[in-house]
C-alpha cells in the first residue's frame, strides 16, 4: 500500500503519545483515525475530539495527503 | 471618593456609550464560582453588565486557593456565592447581585435563569453542564461555555437552536461526569485566560458584535502556546 503524510497534534494529556516526526507522520494510504487511535495505543476513551483540518470528525474518516489531524481528549473542569 | 462616570473612561472608545448602557442593561446568571466563575464574574462586573445573578451551593476549601479568584484564606468554609457577592460588590457597588447558594438541579433551574439574557457555565461536571443547557434553551437564552483541565481549555457559545454540547461531548447517555481534569487538576492562569475568553464572548453576544464562537470550538493548550478555532459543524 502506498504511504501517505499527515501532521499530527495530540492535546494535554495525549502529548505523552506523541510519535517522531510527528510533524510529517507516515501512514499507509487508507488509514482511519480509529486505526491510527489503535496504533498509537492511546487509552481507550481517551480521544473525545478529533479534528482535521480545523473541522470536527468520527473516527471513520479516511485520512488524506496533507491533513492536519487533531485529537483532543475530554475537558470539563471549571 | 465620589466615583462617578469615571469608573468606564477606560472602557472608551472600544465600546461606544450606547453599549456601555446596553451592558448596564444586562442580566448574566454564571453557574459555578470556582476557577472560571470568579474571573467571569468579576471581569463581567468591571466591564460594566449590571446585573448578576450568581449561583454555587458549595463552600470555599483549601484546595481552591491555587486558583480560584475569590478564595482566599478568610472565606475558607464560606459560601462561594456569599464571597462572590461580597467581592463584586466592593468592586462595583452599581452591579445588582443576587447570590444563589445552591446548587442548581433539574426543577430550579430553569426559574433562576429564565429573567437573564445570557447564562455562563462555570460547572465542573459535564453531565450538569448538559443540564444547564437544557434549562437555558428552555429559556431561550444563549449559553457562554468555558471547561478546563491543567493548562488547556475549550470556549464556546450555544444559541438555543444548536446542537451545543452534543457535539463537544457526545450523548447525554453515555457521558462521565468528569475529563481529564480529575488527573490533571487546574491551573491559575490557565482558568483565568478561559474566563476571560469568556467574558470576551459573553460581552460580544450582549452586544452582538465581533465574531461569536457559535458552532466553533476554542481549544488553548498552554505547553505548546496552541489557540486553534476547530469547527464543530
Amino acid at each position: 500500500m502506498a504511504k501517505i503524510h499527515i501532521t499530527l497534534k495530540l492535546f494535554a494529556t495525549l502529548a505523552p503519545y506523541l510519535p517522531e516526526n510527528a510533524d510529517h507522520f507516515q501512514i499507509t494510504d487508507g488509514t482511519t483515525v480509529q486505526a491510527l487511535i489503535t496504533d498509537l495505543q492511546l487509552p481507550p476513551d481517551a480521544v473525545k475530539l478529533i479534528f482535521v483540518n480545523g473541522r470536527k470528525h468520527e473516527t471513520t474518516y479516511v485520512l488524506k495527503p496533507g491533513d492536519r489531524l487533531g485529537l483532543f481528549p475530554p475537558v470539563g473542569g471549571g | 471618593m465620589t466615583i462617578g462616570p469615571e469608573r468606564y473612561d477606560r472602557n472608551f472608545d472600544t465600546l461606544t456609550r450606547d453599549q456601555q448602557a446596553t451592558l448596564n442593561a444586562s442580566r448574566v446568571a454564571v453557574l459555578g464560582l470556582g476557577g472560571l466563575g470568579g474571573g467571569v464574574s468579576e471581569m463581567l462586573a468591571r466591564t460594566g453588565v449590571g446585573h448578576l445573578t450568581l449561583i454555587d451551593g458549595d463552600v470555599f476549601e483549601p484546595s481552591n486557593l491555587n486558583r480560584q479568584l475569590f478564595c482566599t484564606e478568610a472565606v475558607l468554609g464560606i459560601s462561594k456565592a456569599l464571597a462572590a457577592e461580597k467581592r463584586i460588590r466592593a468592586v462595583n457597588s452599581q452591579v445588582s447581585v443576587t447570590a444563589v447558594h445552591q446548587y442548581a438541579d433539574d426543577d430550579t433551574l430553569y426559574d433562576l435563569i429564565k429573567d437573564c439574557d445570557l447564562v455562563v457555565d462555570c460547572l465542573d461536571s459535564i453531565p450538569a453542564r448538559f443540564m444547564l443547557e437544557h434549562a437555558a434553551k428552555k429559556a431561550q437564552i444563549p449559553l457562554v461555555a468555558g471547561a478546563i483541565a491543567g493548562v488547556t481549555g475549550q470556549v464556546t457559545v450555544i444559541f438555543p437552536q444548536d446542537k451545543g454540547y452534543e457535539l463537544i461531548y457526545g450523548k447525554k447517555e453515555h457521558l462521565p461526569a468528569k475529563g481529564i481534569e480529575s488527573r490533571t487538576g487546574n491551573i491559575s492562569y490557565c482558568a483565568l485566560m478561559i474566563s476571560a475568553l469568556q467574558a470576551s464572548e459573553c460581552i460580544k453576544v450582549l452586544l452582538d458584535r465581533g465574531d461569536i464562537l457559535r458552532n466553533t470550538l476554542l481549544i488553548m493548550e498552554l505547553w505548546s502556546n496552541s489557540f486553534e478555532v476547530m469547527d464543530l459543524i
